[in-house]
């Protein structure tokens, strides 16, 4: 018997390793190519000969400051900014979901789930044209509103979803005890839904921040440019250089927001995912 | 401490369906009153009008003659113990029981508040749970969490939806008695809704018996029991269900599947001119008549039967009887099976007998029935036609006093203790 566990255990190990090594050795990779001096890119070893900032100096400081910068702003206010108005609309709309017998409900649900399995790659001409048309292309707005289609749908299916599990009788059980009904939401259903609503806005951020194709199309100067966007238009520092040093290390910097939420926040996230109620 | 007046209450649903039907209970200062009745009967609706979860669609709901229709929950002053308990998983145990003294604003001082959850933990025995959440404990635990949450602000009466109905049999038995001496301790007006019929007439000063949403009965367990005025109340309260069989009355002898009885000249009379009766007879009411002592024979019927089985209990036996009933007899059993919340009513006969019996199944045997106790009811109406109003209002009356006079004892103790 202890055998068989013990070679479980291997087994599992094992797996576990193969899938680590096979998720983390691209993130390694540019994180090594990030260190790499220019003229060391090309040595064909993974590892650079001799560990330089001279990448992140570039893009901080030096020539590509303004590139790298303006679009590290333009991608978090843009990202933000999205992430709030589609959780407090997600909010809304799955608590009235959640609650309320409405006609139409399925409907939203159905809606929200075609839209958020429409091919982004499609509706992004059209897109285009209309926004150049009515001026919002090269915006701030000309990419939250294409943001919310993304954030939203998933938002409010997972909100929904959380909702439903929350005992509403405790609603009605502090409006018993004393409490208004603004106080019975405030004490009673806030702090059960909060985990719900922030794993939303971590998923919703991450959508937003991760976005390629509407920041590459939508926008053509550094006005609305996000930073994924903006990655493509490193140059190196001659002609004959590739970008390729500068590019790894602005992708290092913008997964670092990704990795601390997830760390900082994982035992909301998976609170959030699997809280419960209590039972009786 | 208050009084309870519901007049003429009435709930209807949007598609006009009415879940509670013109009741009007007068709840006395301090009175213990159940609802009881099959699932569906509108029990916890009237209890959530009480409340003030439901609106009322009509009538008029007083508390201490002030009428609260239009009230908030929370204007109303009453404390709820919910059937799941909801307790606020995200709060301790303390802050549990001090939820309703926190949103009093100012009322309590910190101290106050510690003082008062700390005398309710002490009674619930929840004093060593006070720092762990809700979700950590058991469901008996969990119950009284709820309970010190309704104690703890002194309301003026509580109100019970099914508290018991999620703890095991024993738990429950245990949390029973407790319910019953702390509303005695308190003196505090309840409102406790069941489906438990043990509980029902345990905990009850009086019980209301509902069915679709209108009032049966309402009367001290003792006068539903033994007096009750319809088949369906009749139905209802007891367990094992009282019998019903098919009659009819020729002179003072009522002929039916299992045998003919002769009974007393005016239970006989008031089935009189009615072509068929249904008879209702508790199972205690039969005996092996070899047991019965001879000063009692003639106060009932011996008669022979055969009985399909019999169950042994220790202190009592379930013997069964099987009978055949015509069609429309039949259709009258299962419509009041229905009524019932029971699947079908088997055409058997369930009778109680000594335990020292040694009567067993498969055999004829002799057994004997005290025809005094018979019920008469009428097929058509289901009302029972040998109730007498007033040895049952007496029953109810006695309940009272008992009541008056354990709440006074309750008091005394807890003064001499305190």
């Amino acid at each position: 018997m202890k055998k068989t566990t013990t070679k479980t255990r291997l087994i599992w190990a094992g797996i576990t390793v193969v899938v680590a090594v096979y998720a983390l050795f691209p993130v390694f990779s540019i994180l090594a190519t990030s260190f790499k001096e220019p003229s060391d890119l090309s040595n064909g070893k993974l590892l650079p000969t001799n560990w330089s900032g001279v990448n992140y100096e570039q893009i901080l400081v030096g020539d590509a400051q303004g590139l790298f910068l303006t679009s590290l702003r333009n991608s978090i206010g843009i990202t933000l900014i999205s992430t709030a108005i589609a959780v407090v609309l997600a909010t809304l709309c799955a608590y009235a979901i959640a609650r309320l017998d409405f006609p139409g409900k399925k409907l939203v649900l159905t809606t929200a789930l075609a839209v958020s399995i429409f091919p982004v790659i499609s509706i992004v001409t059209p897109l285009f044209n209309v926004w150049r048309t009515i001026g919002l292309y090269d915006t701030w707005l000309g990419l939250i509103i294409p943001y919310l289609s993304l954030t939203l749908p998933i938002s409010i299916w997972t909100l929904a979803a959380f909702f439903r599990q929350i005992p509403w009788e405790l609603e009605q059980a502090a409006q018993v005890d004393g409490a208004t009904a603004w106080q019975a939401f405030r004490k009673a259903i806030v702090p059960l839904a909060a985990p719900g609503v922030f794993t939303t806005a971590i998923i919703a951020f991450f959508i937003a921040w991760n976005d390629f194709v509407y920041g590459i199309s939508l926008t053509s100067t550094e006005a609305a440019r996000p930073v994924p966007a903006a990655l493509a238009f490193f140059t190196g520092a001659s002609q004959f250089e590739s970008p390729t040093g500068a590019i790894s290390a602005a992708a290092i910097i913008v997964t670092i927001p990704v990795v601390l939420l997830v760390l900082g926040f994982q035992r909301q996230i998976v609170s959030g995912l699997t809280q419960g109620a209590v039972k009786g | 401490m208050a009084s309870i007046t519901l007049k003429n209450l009435v709930k209807k649903y949007d598609d006009g369906f009415p879940a509670v039907n013109d009741i009007s209970i007068d709840i006395a200062d301090g009175e213990f009153v159940i609802l009881v009745g099959p699932s569906g009967c509108g029990k916890s609706t009237l209890l959530r009008m009480i409340v003030g979860l439901e609106d009322i669609t009509s009538g008029d709901l007083y508390i201490d003659d002030k009428r609260v229709n239009d009230m908030a929950p929370r204007d109303r002053h009453l404390a709820m113990v919910f059937q799941n308990y909801a307790l606020y998983p995200h709060l301790t145990v303390f802050e549990n029981i001090a939820f309703p003294l926190r949103l009093a604003k100012g009322k309590f001082s910190e101290d106050d508040v510690q003082e008062r959850v700390r005398a309710a933990a002490l009674t619930l025995e929840l004093t060593d749970h006070l720092d762990r959440k809700p979700g950590n404990l058991s469901g008996g635990q969990r119950q009284r969490v709820a309970m010190g949450r309704a104690i703890v602000r002194q309301a003026d009466a509580f109100l019970f939806d099914e508290p018991l109905s999620n703890l095991d049999a024993k738990l429950r038995g245990q949390m029973r008695a407790e319910i019953s001496q702390m509303q005695r301790r308190l003196a505090t007006t309840s409102v406790y809704v069941t489906h438990d019929q043990t509980e029902a007439m345990t905990l009850g000063d009086r019980v209301a018996v509902l069915k679709k949403g209108e009032l049966q009965q309402i009367a001290s367990p003792r006068e539903l029991y033994e007096q009750p005025v319809n088949i369906f109340v009749a139905g209802f309260i007891g367990s094992p269900s009282m019998n019903f069989l098919p009659a009819t009355a020729e002179g003072n002898i009522l002929k039916t599947p299992i045998g003919d009885f002769e009974v007393p000249a005016e239970t006989a009379a008031t089935a009189a001119g009615k072509e068929i009766v249904l008879l209702g007879i508790r199972p205690e009411y039969f005996e092996d008549a070899s047991l019965v002592e001879e000063s009692k024979l003639v106060h009932g019927n011996a008669f022979s039967a055969e009985l399909t089985h019999t169950e042994w209990l220790g202190n009592e036996q379930y013997g069964y009887i099987d009978f055949d009933p015509s069609p429309e007899v039949k259709d009258m059993l299962d419509s009041l099976a229905r009524d019932l919340d029971a699947d079908e009513l088997r055409p058997q006969v369930v009778v109680t007998l000594d335990a020292a019996s040694r009567i067993r199944g498969g055999r004829v045997c002799e057994l004997w029935l005290d025809t005094r106790r018979l019920h008469i009811f009428d097929p058509a109406t289901g009302e029972n036609l040998t109730r007498d109003a007033d040895a049952g209002a007496a029953l109810t009356e006695e309940a009272n006093q008992e009541r008056a006079e354990e709440i006074e004892r309750a008091t005394r103790e807890a003064a001499e203790a305190g």
